[in-house]
């Protein structure tokens, strides 16, 4: 009954610029047998009302993510560095905007 | 479109390999995260039973989509103007595209597009029973753009707070795009009820075979729905199915006004203490029985769905092999 499907279609992680000036932001992902067919796809699942103007296709196997059991040891340290943020800093009020 | 997904028992995420015992430190971890309303991603830890509730609800909820393309699908070609036409083959588009999120969505708890396939193609998988009555003349197209999708859109809004991230996110994009299919469906009818007596009839008509059938989308009573406790638990789900269904039918009486049709519940009335509409007892026996099967429309939409995937082989092949002739020749290039 059942033919294979999308075995051999490798998956596709799909970023869109939603306009000129704007960097691409990750919206999805999808399958297709290649970039070019993964661009076309791309185009009809994730833009048929003019979100962007710009598209980037990257296979998912070429990510590299980090791991979220490494959270800790990866963000925490900034967490106590407030000295890096300018509300850490007081300038008189006669000052005015810095 | 549309998910009764928490409430109906099916095969899918059954076969996911079982990431047990773990620690429970984690279990705890995840347990703090859901208190605080916060989101799960797809690398964190999950229990095994929310990361299975998940697949068999988003899961269905694709198939939904993509059964939901059928009804309407019909009409695509007996549409009565070009305008219309134009109209229905972006509302179907969508459907589809919504049904691509979701399995993308689902994708990410460790099944794939095979399974997930397999699951629908065979059976095993449920979907939304409101595509198992048959379209019957165009009023009908009008009606599940105003009603049915109305029912998705009360239903989908709250899923856009899923605690599941990919699936709260698919959620956002699929409750953008569905604004315009209520819409146009309401439209369509506006016109139809300024027309001749014929078309208003066929207006009514439809309603009357439609709405009961909406008011069982939202699933089994409160009562009678073991999941959703887990599920309001679990964040997943956010308002209880009768809860959903009563801001629906409040929502919709002054509509159907507007429009001039009858909701045809001789028990719809307002009930000024409450706040809300009464309204009369659904035919639960009647949703089960199409929920297993045996619905008007249940084989037809299920061949019509498998014979259209089998007649697409050879254009996924023929991609396939092109991709691979292309990926050769480069190799052949650069050596």
């Amino acid at each position: 009954m059942n033919t294979p499907a999308l075995k051999d279609w490798p998956l596709w992680e799909v970023f869109v610029r939603s306009k000129q000036g704007l960097e691409h932001k990750h919206c999805g992902s999808l399958h297709a047998a290649d970039a070019a067919q993964a661009l076309h796809m791309a185009r009809d699942v994730y833009t048929r009302r003019q979100e962007g103007v710009s598209i980037w296709v990257v296979p998912s196997v070429a990510i590299t993510a980090s791991n979220p059991d490494d959270k800790g040891e990866l963000f925490d340290p900034a967490a106590d560095k407030i000295y890096r943020h300018p509300t850490f800093y007081e300038i008189p009020e006669e000052v005015g905007h810095m | 479109m549309y998910t009764q997904a928490m409430d109906i028992p099916d095969e899918s995420g059954k076969k996911l390999a079982a990431v047990s015992n773990a620690p429970s430190d984690q279990e705890a971890a995840f347990e703090a995260r859901i208190d605080a309303d916060g989101r799960i991603e797809p690398q964190d830890w999950m229990p095994d039973a929310y990361r299975r509730t998940l697949v068999r609800q988003i899961s269905q909820h694709a198939h939904s989509e993509i059964v939901g393309m059928l009804p309407e699908g019909n009409w695509i070609s007996r549409a009565p103007s070009l305008k219309r036409k134009a109209i229905l083959i972006a509302k179907v588009q969508d459907e589809g595209g919504h049904g691509l999120y979701l399995y993308s969505a689902a994708e990410t708890l460790g099944t794939s597009r095979e399974q997930m396939l397999e699951g629908l193609h065979s059976g095993k998988a449920k979907y939304s029973s409101i595509f198992n009555y048959p379209t019957l003349n165009w009023a009908d197209v009008g009606v599940i753009g105003w009603l049915v999708d109305g029912a998705a859109i009360m239903n989908q809004v709250p899923l856009c707070r899923c605690s599941y991230g990919p699936y709260a996110r698919a959620m956002v994009r699929v409750c953008k795009e569905e604004s315009f299919h209520q819409r146009q469906g309401y439209e369509a009818l506006l016109v139809m009820m300024k027309g001749t007596d014929e078309q208003r009839a066929m207006v009514q008509d439809a309603v009357n075979r439609y709405w009961w059938k909406c008011l069982a989308m939202f699933g089994p009573p409160d009562a009678d729905s073991p999941h959703s406790a887990q599920g309001m638990r679990w964040g997943i789900k956010r308002i209880s199915n009768d809860d959903l269904r009563q801001k629906f039918i409040d929502a919709t009486v002054p509509q159907a006004k507007v429009l001039g049709v009858t909701l045809p519940d001789p028990e719809l009335k307002w009930n000024e203490a409450r706040g809300h509409y009464d309204y009369g007892q659904i035919d639960w026996a009647e949703f089960w029985n199409t929920v297993e099967g045996n619905g008007p429309c249940n084989k037809e939409r299920l061949a019509t769905r498998v014979k259209a995937h089998n007649d697409g082989q050879w254009v996924r092949d023929a991609a396939q092999a092109y991709a691979r002739k292309q990926k050769e020749r480069a190799l052949k290039e650069a050596a």
